[in-house]
């Protein structure tokens, strides 16, 4: 098992045709995700080859998943056009939707995380986020698949490079599913969500939350781990130094006044039971701990 | 980007939102000038990215354009809580009967937006939703839906404002929404929005937060930053488009891929620099996925450029971009620096074709350049050439 994704999972790609979307098109194909097809509207028709794997392209989601059985989309597609896609997937009521694009207006991330509750049939996760990885399962998005194997581990972040690292401090064990869940102060699916997921999960058996400062997803996560979670989870924060009202990157990285700190979330953290790493090797170190490895 | 109270004042009046005259002055004749055209008493207010101006003696009443070349003398040059006053704003004075606040925001916790409203203005906002939440009405808004006239009176309701000002009110809350909307603003407040003596409802000090995603599509907030007061560094990094930010007391350079990763780096050296007399982090630095020679250079260049580094920590985890192609980036980036590359670098690398970066920084045998095996031996390093 995993969460959200596994190895029977079939992808369509928004954006394929764009230099970014074919690029990981071809990464995903290559760790063995099964990508049934793309989406450009205008270029509906085509049929675009990649090492020769030939995908077909449609104008819209709905086409695409009454053609192909598609279960999962993943978005390529530049900020400008970001919104429009989001909405096509939402309204072909596609399951689960991953916007890896990087830079789209909140504006636009609220109005389509908006629409898809009202539509109440679309999970999406993002935007500004990695994707994620069931490894030796299935791949959607951008997060490398050679770091590591399939494990009892389940990791959760906001930061994709810190999702790498965690995953390469651990390779040698292995994880059930990895979630970028991106750093935008709008996003789809939350740590809680995952926390549930992995909770439910007969294959994991222990779980990594990585969060930085901005916002209160990390205490409410805490709460939520007092409540719901008996496996055992570690915990890793960035942005102890990070100084008050500047953002560092991801726009959800931002502190203002007391609310959002590293330390605070930290506290709250620790006040579940959760063990807190002072570093990306030290919070792996007491995973190993946890699993006697 | 946060705007200045003359520049949300324009946003206002561009949008209907009812304002009263005002103009912008950075000298006193300038300021005497606009006083004299408004033809009234006005107010001279120190224009600064920072609450409590009027505490520290940054908002004067002028009586005619004689006193306001006067009170715009004293303001102008001012430090109020370190932030010098180079503008000052000249408004309009109008006798006011109350005072109230509304806004609207980006709502990150509930993953809306919010309205609030109340009819308790003027003062510190935070101080009322703590001592006196039930004079505070939250609205969530959703994205889709917006604010109607409906929903507007609904919020105004809920807040109880007075029968013979609910209209207008509800009118400026359509108006902000407007606002907030097409200008793709995360905030958009007005506190106090007031009451003035013939009944008329006007926004009198504002705040907005412009969203930087929305820039491709809003061409006219170009013309609202303001260079003067950035950051020498921040505004190079920013021309060469690398996130970057300085951080005050700190020692180590810092330059790493991915926000998150970077953020992390940033609290090890922290961390391993309380060994070494407490040398910090000195910048964020992110260079992305990408890593080329060229988007190194650029980043070693600014960060050299820092007269406070005196160690340069370089840490990169090779996901989508291989280390072998870093490792070139960072040579590569020294030949093109040659002479200006005087401080050392400690260079962590790992994840993929590590050990074909690691060969390449190892056969270019730079003066400078060192590696390191891990982020947190890297860290402890780097802290270490900092403080000698």
């Amino acid at each position: 098992m995993s969460i959200f994704i596994n190895a029977s999972s079939k992808v369509i790609v928004q954006g394929m045709t764009g230099s970014e979307g074919t690029k990981h098109t071809r990464r995903m194909l290559a760790s063995g995700t099964k990508v049934v097809g793309g989406v450009t509207p205008g270029k509906g028709g085509q049929v675009v080859d990649i090492d020769g794997t030939s995908l077909p392209v449609f104008n819209t989601v709905a086409e695409a998943m009454t053609a192909t059985g598609a279960n999962v989309s993943v978005v390529f597609v530049p900020p400008k056009f970001a919104k429009a896609a989001a909405i096509d997937a939402i309204d072909a009521t596609m399951p689960l939707v991953v916007v890896i694009t990087e830079g789209i207006p909140v504006h636009d991330s609220a109005y389509f995380y908006a629409y898809s509750l009202q539509k109440g049939t679309t999970q999406i996760v993002g935007p500004n986020c990695p994707g994620l990885i069931s490894p030796e399962q299935s791949n959607v998005g951008i997060i490398p698949a050679d770091i590591t194997k399939r494990g009892p581990i389940g990791l959760v972040s906001k930061s994709g490079t810190l999702t790498y690292q965690m995953m390469y401090e651990l390779r040698d064990i292995g994880f059930s599913t990895a979630v970028g869940i991106g750093g935008d102060p709008v996003i789809g699916t939350t740590h809680i969500d995952c926390l549930r997921a992995f909770q439910d999960d007969p294959e994991t058996t222990a779980i990594v939350m990585i969060g930085e400062i901005g916002g209160d997803a990390e205490e409410r996560a805490a709460a939520f781990i007092a409540e719901y979670v008996t496996k055992p989870v570690v915990g890793y924060v960035a942005g102890f130094t990070a100084p008050e009202g500047k953002t560092m990157g991801h726009a959800g990285a931002i502190v203002s006044g007391s609310s959002g700190t590293a330390q605070a979330k930290k506290d709250a953290l620790e006040a579940a039971g959760v063990k807190v790493g002072q570093t990306p090797s030290e919070t792996a170190q007491l995973m190993r701990d946890i699993l006697g490895r | 980007m946060d705007l200045y109270e003359y520049q949300a004042r324009d946003l206002f009046e561009k949008h209907t939102v009812p304002v009263l005259q005002g103009a912008v002055a950075t000298t006193p004749e300038q300021a005497r000038d606009a006083a004299a055209k408004m033809g009234s008493k006005v107010v001279v207010k120190a224009q600064v990215k920072v609450g409590g101006r009027g505490k520290a003696g940054g908002v004067k009443l002028a009586v005619d354009p004689a006193d306001t070349f006067e009170k715009a003398s004293a303001i102008l040059g001012m430090d109020i809580k370190g932030h010098t006053v180079h503008k000052v704003m000249i408004a309009q004075a109008a006798p006011i009967v109350d005072e109230y606040y509304v806004s609207i925001l980006l709502d990150r916790s509930n993953r809306t937006f919010l309205v609030m409203a109340s009819v308790a203005g003027g003062m510190d906002i935070e101080e009322v939703a703590r001592t006196a939440p039930e004079k505070l009405a939250k609205v969530p808004v959703n994205a889709v839906d917006g604010i109607s006239l409906a929903k507007a009176k609904e919020i105004v309701a809920q807040a109880q404002f007075p029968a013979d000002v609910a209209d207008q009110v509800a009118d400026v809350l359509v108006k902000l929404w407007e606002t907030f909307q097409s200008e793709d603003a995360t905030l958009v407040e007005v506190n106090p929005l007031v009451k003035t003596e013939d009944g008329r409802v006007v926004a009198l000090d504002g705040k907005v937060t412009l969203d930087d995603n929305a820039d491709f599509r809003q061409p006219d907030h170009e013309a609202l930053v303001d260079h003067a007061t950035a950051n020498a560094l921040e505004a190079a990094a920013k021309e060469k488009g690398l996130n970057y930010v300085k951080l005050d007391n700190g020692q180590v350079g810092i330059i790493g891929n991915g926000a998150g990763l970077v953020m992390s780096t940033l609290d090890v050296v922290a961390y391993a620099g309380e060994k070494f007399g407490g040398m910090r982090p000195a910048n964020f630095l992110d260079i992305g996925g990408g890593a080329s020679a060229q988007v190194m250079a650029d980043g070693l260049s600014i960060i050299l450029g820092d007269p406070d580094v005196k160690s340069v920590f370089v840490n990169v985890f090779g996901g989508i971009t291989a280390c072998d192609a870093v490792a070139n980036g960072i040579v590569q980036a020294l030949e093109l620096l040659g002479p200006k590359a005087t401080k050392p670098i400690v260079v962590r690398l790992d994840g993929n074709n590590v050990l074909e970066g690691r060969a390449i920084l190892n056969a270019a045998n730079h003066p400078l350049v060192e590696q390191a095996e891990t982020m947190d031996g890297a860290a402890s390093r780097a802290a270490e050439l900092a403080a000698k």
